[in-house]
């Protein structure tokens, strides 16, 4: 058959979704049991994640299964292309939402506070003495005193250590192609580690800042836009790091042809992301 | 089966518009925004008219067309469809009208906004901070501050199944304890902010309405050209009595209004002699909320080898409780657990009496308790604490007195 | 346009599953658009007897039969079921069900993920339910959520943020699979100009989704953290400010609001030309006129906070960027007129619907305009003029559009005719009772009644008492809608292939009902 007159492959039933469902479900129930102090609440998050995990692990295991068996055309590689994508943007805007709290706090209630525009009232009535500064904890001093994490420290290096992690994949992606796999598997493998050095110093740095910085999420606006963005960032590159060695796993079977891997190139997107994202981080959190 | 359809159809629509047309000549029955007694109002309505004419002779244009195809093109008398499909005039023009219409109607309304948004060069400044779910008053140039919130008739009306008809209540959740003052003629400056949750404070015929915001402090401006009693009401959701805190202006004349503030000052209007008004009504027994059985009860059970003013102390509890505490705690002492905890075998209320106090002088940073040491007497926190032990479902026996919470107040 | 997929049965045809899997392991796009569909009828239904208790308790003056924080509670759950439960699901399953036979696919381009979109569903709503039964109840905020108010909230608090989230993962899904299906589906010779309009609203509805509903995630993680990990995003005295969540939420809400309508205005562009016998005028100018209304949309959300003391320029930038929506809506609204002028038209029940809802919609958009000017928005915000303008663009406007929607297609899916003289009653009982609602909503707002308040003062118990009559009615009403649809699944006269006369796209090429596989292989478009 033709490509044009090719059949798309539609699959046949499939329990994964519905498992997701309840697990996803018992997840956010459980959560908000907790947050309450509830009883049941950790052990339906615990059975939430466990199921996500299964469904995760069972679903692309089937895709996989479908991948390697060659049931996939051109256009089911392209609808996944597309979708990662357009998944990739939805994160891209859930970021943009932390990013516009940080930019609206520093641009405009801060100022505010300290008695900007129209708002010397607010700043005699209710928070006289306030003087606007970045970084702040505010006109409450919440937290109380604290340091600002420096940018050339810990920082810096997992800058480099992400930029680098960034060439990493790329030149595994050339190899995958070229069909080098041994630097394939040197290039993921860098890749993955450098993504856990990160986590490994990110770690040291939350250390860092609770124990010495005095710097907490309850840290005013500073601590709660770093922690949020820089956490969130984190869980990001988790995610990513997991993809990666999964994806490396896979390589290791045999699994990825030099054109026929949208595995690979998924995995290799969201890693750009999670790059792209700690680069604006890197700028609007810790240098400016 | 379509004729008829059609012709209901248009009778409808004929009703629909002719509604609409109708709307300004109704206004005596409140149907449209009151034109109000300052030039802002006015202005505003201008504006408000002018946009309202626009659309409905745009609608009645759009909705003629239509409504002369429905009849003339349907396949009954118009069986055979015209095919044409774009015209780029009828495009062009029907995107270039729409946008010169916008223009003309962009500019009055730029140049009137540009008048509200200055509050400077006036005369009198008051601050307004909301509350849950109360306003309070601040002239801090005449050293005048006071409460103000729903008349004590409304209030017993407005209680679910109250059994009162409230038409027969006089200003229905309109009308207030102690109105807000100003003298007619004069450039009167809000500064607007908020202790727990957002606010906003609105009547309608002095201006529109602006927030009151926890942490900020907007600013709004009024001049009333002529005298009068106005009304309006909280106009954002602040919880559960949002409906319930009507404000009330009374513009006076200048002399009138120089009165008032002497008055004010003799009596020293601030937040203690709110409670001198209650103070008044509890002790001739008109402590007007719930029967006051429980604290009787209360009172006498643990009167006997109490201090022999305890039942006066609880009862003027009892009014400071209903004007300040009950919404959240509710008459009977249960709260609206979580947010709300009962004050009933609660281990605040029956613990120490002195965190007892404490929690009422202070709050509970973070949430709805605000410090009430700012708006209560000595005199008032001692009845309220005594109240609460020994009411509500609470027989602790003991009892606060002013010197007590005088002296937590000096930590 | 010629259709060979029907016919074509091969070795791999086989019909749907037996009993509970065929749901619940669905992969079939007709399947899980039937779900969508049955879901947001219910959750219309909930919706609306919220609506009910609302209603009665404003019936007259005083309170007569729930405490004001229920009242509260039941404003917040009813707009949050009828937004995220109701309209949005509803219109999913519309996309599923259409898109597809409209773009000529053989279903949509991610099945398995497209069961997870709706199967989270059920569950999320199950959860925002059951904080009705929670200490300190359902959220009583508001549907915006406004902090520090909502902060208020009992124990209901973090389930009613992780529902939240729950529904932004489906929607995220569900529209990542309608632009991969429309990008990629499509049959040779579609090209993207000539897709129907209601293809073409859908996507860009899903280009609106992807970008806002992670913000609204966004905004309710903060409030979360505010909460419980005490950060202080919407605290003023750590620095942060209760409006950000504003600013924050509405970047989310105002896209969502034509969210809600831009398909309806896809059904509504399908319905039009069918029933004039003539093809809608201004194809390419009403594709346009969407993509700006989507443009627009993300540059106006401050209109929604005219009363929060925003800088002057800030407020002149909104009220100049929300009246210029005017415009394209505008270019709809006479493209419908001009589609209609010199056709040949009948008025079956999908077309009395669509008439109606460009006639009340209409009305609604003035409202908006009128609402845009900020200084009479001063007088108008919170108030019932705000609440009669959004009941007009979304009951005549999203739900009709959803009405007609079903009207229109529901012989192709079911293979019977409905009702057409019950339809037309309901049509007409539904017309003349949500005006008879919403309209004396408008005079009640500009008399000052503000919204959101369980008892108002005497001077607005007439408009009120006669808002509550015409709730009553309508919502009454909408259980002929469940009859007619029931009865005409169950059976009825048989629909023809083409269904109505000027019936014009693939979706009319398949056999009624259209078979469980359709367009297995593409059709050729000419
Ligand atoms: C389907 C949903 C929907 C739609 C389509 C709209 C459409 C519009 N809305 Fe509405 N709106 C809501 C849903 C919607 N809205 C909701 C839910 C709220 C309240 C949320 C809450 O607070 O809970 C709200 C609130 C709201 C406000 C805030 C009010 C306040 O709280 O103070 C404003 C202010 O500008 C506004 C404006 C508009 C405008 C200008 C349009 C325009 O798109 C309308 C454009 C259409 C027309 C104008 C008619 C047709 C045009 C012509 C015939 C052309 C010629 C016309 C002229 C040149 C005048 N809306
Ligand atoms: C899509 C959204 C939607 C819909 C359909 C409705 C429908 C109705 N709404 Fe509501 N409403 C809102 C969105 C909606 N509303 C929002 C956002 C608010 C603001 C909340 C807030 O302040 O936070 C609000 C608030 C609100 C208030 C103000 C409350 C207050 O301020 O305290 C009132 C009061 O009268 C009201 C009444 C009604 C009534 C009588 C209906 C009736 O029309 C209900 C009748 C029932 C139906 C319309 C369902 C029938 C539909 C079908 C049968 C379709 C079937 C479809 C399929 C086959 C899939 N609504
Ligand atoms: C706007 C709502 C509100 C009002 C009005 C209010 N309270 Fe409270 N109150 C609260 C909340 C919320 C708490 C819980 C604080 C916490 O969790 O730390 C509380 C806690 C208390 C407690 C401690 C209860 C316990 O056992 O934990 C006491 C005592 C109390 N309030 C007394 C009063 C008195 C006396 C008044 C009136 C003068 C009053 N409250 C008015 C909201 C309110
Ligand atoms: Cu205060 Cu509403
Ligand atoms: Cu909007």
């Amino acid at each position: 058959m033709s490509e044009a007159i090719r059949k798309y492959y539609v699959p046949h039933g499939s329990a994964w979704p519905i498992i997701g469902s309840v697990s996803l479900f018992l997840l956010a129930f459980g959560a908000g049991n907790w947050l309450n102090d509830g009883a049941i609440g950790r052990y339906m998050v615990y059975a939430g994640t466990a199921g996500l995990l299964y469904m995760v692990f069972g679903w692309f295991g089937e895709v996989i299964r479908e991948s390697v068996s060659g049931i996939f055309g051109r256009r089911e590689d392209s609808s996944f292309r597309q979708g990662m994508i357009w998944f990739i943007m939805s994160e891209v805007m859930f970021f943009a939402g932390f990013f516009g709290a940080l930019f609206y706090a520093r641009q405009l209630a801060i100022p505010w506070l300290g008695g900007e525009g129209a708002n010397i009232f607010t700043n005699l009535l209710l928070w006289s003495g306030f003087e606007p500064a970045w970084p702040t904890n505010g006109p409450g001093g919440l937290g109380g005193t604290f340091e600002p994490m420096p940018w050339k420290g810990l920082p810096l290096i997992n800058t480099a250590l992400l930029l680098t992690s960034s060439v990493t994949i790329t030149i595994a992606h050339h190899a995958l192609i070229d069909g080098n796999r041994k630097l394939l598997k040197w290039g993921l493998a860098a890749t993955f580690v450098l993504g856990f050095l990160f986590l490994g110093l990110q770690v040291e740095e939350y250390y860092e800042a609770y124990v010495h910085l005095n710097l907490k999420l309850s840290t005013g606006i500073y601590g709660s836009t770093f922690f949020m963005l820089t956490g969130f960032h984190g869980a990001h590159v988790t995610l990513g790091s997991i993809m990666l060695v999964v994806i490396w796993l896979r390589v290791l079977r045999g699994h990825f042809t030099p054109t026929h891997h949208f595995g690979f190139e998924a995995v290799a997107w969201y890693w750009h992301f999670v790059d792209v994202v700690w680069l604006g981080l890197f700028i609007f959190v810790y240098i400016l | 089966m379509y004729e008829n359809t059609t012709r209901q159809m248009m009778k409808w629509v004929a009703g629909l518009v002719a509604t609409i047309a109708m709307l300004p000549t109704l206004a005596a029955w409140e149907l449209n925004m009151p034109k109000g007694i300052t030039d802002s109002s006015q202005e505003i309505y201008g504006l408000h008219m002018l946009i309202f004419y626009v659309c409905v002779w745009i609608g009645v244009v759009v909705f003629s067309v239509m409504i002369y195809s429905i009849i003339k093109h349907r396949k009954s008398v118009h069986p055979e469809p015209a095919t044409f499909t774009h015209s780029n005039v009828a495009e062009v023009t029907w995107t270039a009208v729409p946008v010169i219409i916008l223009i003309v109607m962009a500019y009055p309304a730029a140049k009137t906004l540009v008048k509200l948004e200055d509050s400077s060069a006036s005369d009198l400044t008051i601050q307004v901070t909301g509350y849950q779910w109360n306003w309070h008053y601040e002239y801090p140039e005449e050293g005048i501050s006071f409460y103000s919130r729903l008349s004590q008739e409304a209030n017993i009306a407005r209680q679910v199944n109250s059994g009162i008809d409230p038409t027969s209540v006089p200003n229905y959740l309109r009308d207030v304890d102690n109105p807000m003052v100003v003298p007619v003629g004069k450039k009167i400056r809000l500064l607007l902010t908020a202790a727990d949750v957002i606010h906003a404070w609105w009547v309608p015929e002095l201006t529109g309405k602006r927030d009151a915001i926890p942490g900020f402090v907007n600013s709004l401006w009024f001049k009333a050209n002529r005298t009068g009693t106005f009304r309006g009401q909280c106009a954002e959701l602040c919880g559960r009595d949002h409906g319930f805190m009507p404000i009330v202006v009374k513009v006076l004349s200048e002399a009138d209004y120089a009165a008032w503030v002497r008055d004010r000052a003799d009596t020293g209007m601030t937040a203690a002699v709110t409670t001198a008004a209650t103070d008044s009504a509890a002790d001739a027994g008109a402590a007007a909320l719930d029967p006051p059985v429980a604290v009787a009860a209360a009172a006498s059970t643990s009167g006997g080898d109490a201090a022999p003013d305890m039942t006066a102390l609880i009862l003027k509890g009892e009014s400071v409780y209903a004007q300040h505490c009950v919404a959240c705690h509710q008459a009977n002492g249960q709260g609206l657990p979580p947010a709300f905890p009962a004050l009933t075998a609660g281990a605040i209320t029956t613990g120490p009496i002195d965190g007892h106090i404490n929690i009422i002088l202070n709050g509970s940073p973070g949430t709805a308790m605000i410090a009430f040491g700012a708006l209560l007497s000595d005199a008032d926190i001692a009845a309220v604490v005594t109240y609460e032990r020994n009411a509500l479902g609470n027989s602790v026996g003991d009892m606060a007195a002013p010197a007590d919470v005088a002296a937590l107040r000096g930590e | 346009m010629t259709s060979h997929a029907a016919e074509h049965h091969d070795e791999h045809h086989h019909g749907p599953e037996k009993g509970l899997k065929r749901w619940l392991f669905a992969t079939n796009h007709k399947d899980i658009g039937t779900m969508y569909l049955v879901f947001a009828l219910a959750m219309f239904f909930v919706g609306g007897a919220m609506a009910f208790v609302i209603r009665a308790e404003l019936f007259q003056p005083g309170l007569q039969f729930v405490d004001p924080g229920f009242f509260n509670q039941m404003t917040t759950m009813h707009a949050l079921f009828m937004i995220f439960g109701g309209v949005m699901p509803a219109f999913v399953g519309l996309a599923n069900w259409m898109i597809p036979l409209q773009v000529g696919a053989p279903d949509m381009a991610l099945p398995r993920m497209n069961n997870w979109s709706f199967w989270i569903l059920p569950f999320a709503f199950t959860m925002l339910f059951s904080t009705l039964f929670m200490d300190g109840g359902a959220p009583a905020g508001g549907w915006t959520l406004y902090p520090p108010l909502v902060l208020q909230t009992g124990n209901a608090f973090p389930f009613v943020i992780l529902s939240v989230h729950m529904m932004g993962i489906s929607s995220i899904m569900g529209s990542i699979n309608v632009i991969v299906t429309i990008m990629n589906m499509r049959a040779p010779g579609m090209t993207m100009l000539k897709m129907p309009l209601f293809t073409w609203t859908w996507l860009i509805t899903a280009y609106l989704l992807i970008l806002a509903m992670p913000v609204l995630a966004a905004a309710v993680t903060m409030l979360l953290t505010d909460h419980y990990a005490a950060t202080s995003f919407f605290n003023a005295a750590g620095g942060g400010d209760p409006v950000m969540f504003q600013h924050i939420f509405w970047f989310f809400g105002h896209p969502e609001v034509y969210i809600m309508i831009l398909p309806a205005f896809g059904v509504i562009s399908e319905i039009i030309p069918t029933f004039a016998r003539k093809k809608l005028f201004g194809y390419s100018a009403m594709v346009y006129a969407t993509a700006s209304i989507a443009f627009l949309s993300f540059i106006v959300w401050a209109h929604h906070m005219f009363t929060v003391g925003m800088p002057l320029s800030g407020e002149l930038f909104f009220m100049f960027a929300t009246m210029l929506i005017a415009v394209p809506t505008g270019v709809k609204v006479f493209n419908w007129v001009s589609t209609m002028w010199r056709g040949s038209m009948t008025f079956e029940t999908p077309m009395l619907f669509a008439v109606a809802f460009v006639f009340l919609f209409t009305i609604g958009g003035f409202s908006g305009l009128m609402l845009a000017i900020v200084p009479a928005d001063f007088q108008y915000h919170d108030t019932y003029f705000v609440v009669a303008h959004f009941h007009y663009v979304l009951v005549p406007g999203a739900v009709f559009g959803i009405m007609a929607g079903v009207y229109y297609w529901l012989p192709k899916w079911s293979g019977n005719m409905y009702n057409e003289k019950l339809g037309k009653l309901h049509f007409w009982l539904s017309t003349i009772f949500v005006n008879v609602t919403f309209f004396p909503q408008h005079f009640l707002g500009l008399a000052g009644m503000p919204r959101r308040i369980p008892d108002y003062a005497t001077q607005f118990a007439d408009f009120n008492l006669i808002s509550s009559i015409g709730a009553f009615v309508f919502g009454l009403s909408q259980l002929l809608f469940v009859y007619i649809i029931w009865q005409c699944v169950r059976g009825g006269t048989k629909a023809t292939d083409e269904v109505w006369e000027g019936s014009h796209g693939l979706e009319w090429t398949l056999p009624s009902p259209a078979p469980y596989h359709s367009f297995e292989l593409p059709p050729t478009v000419r």
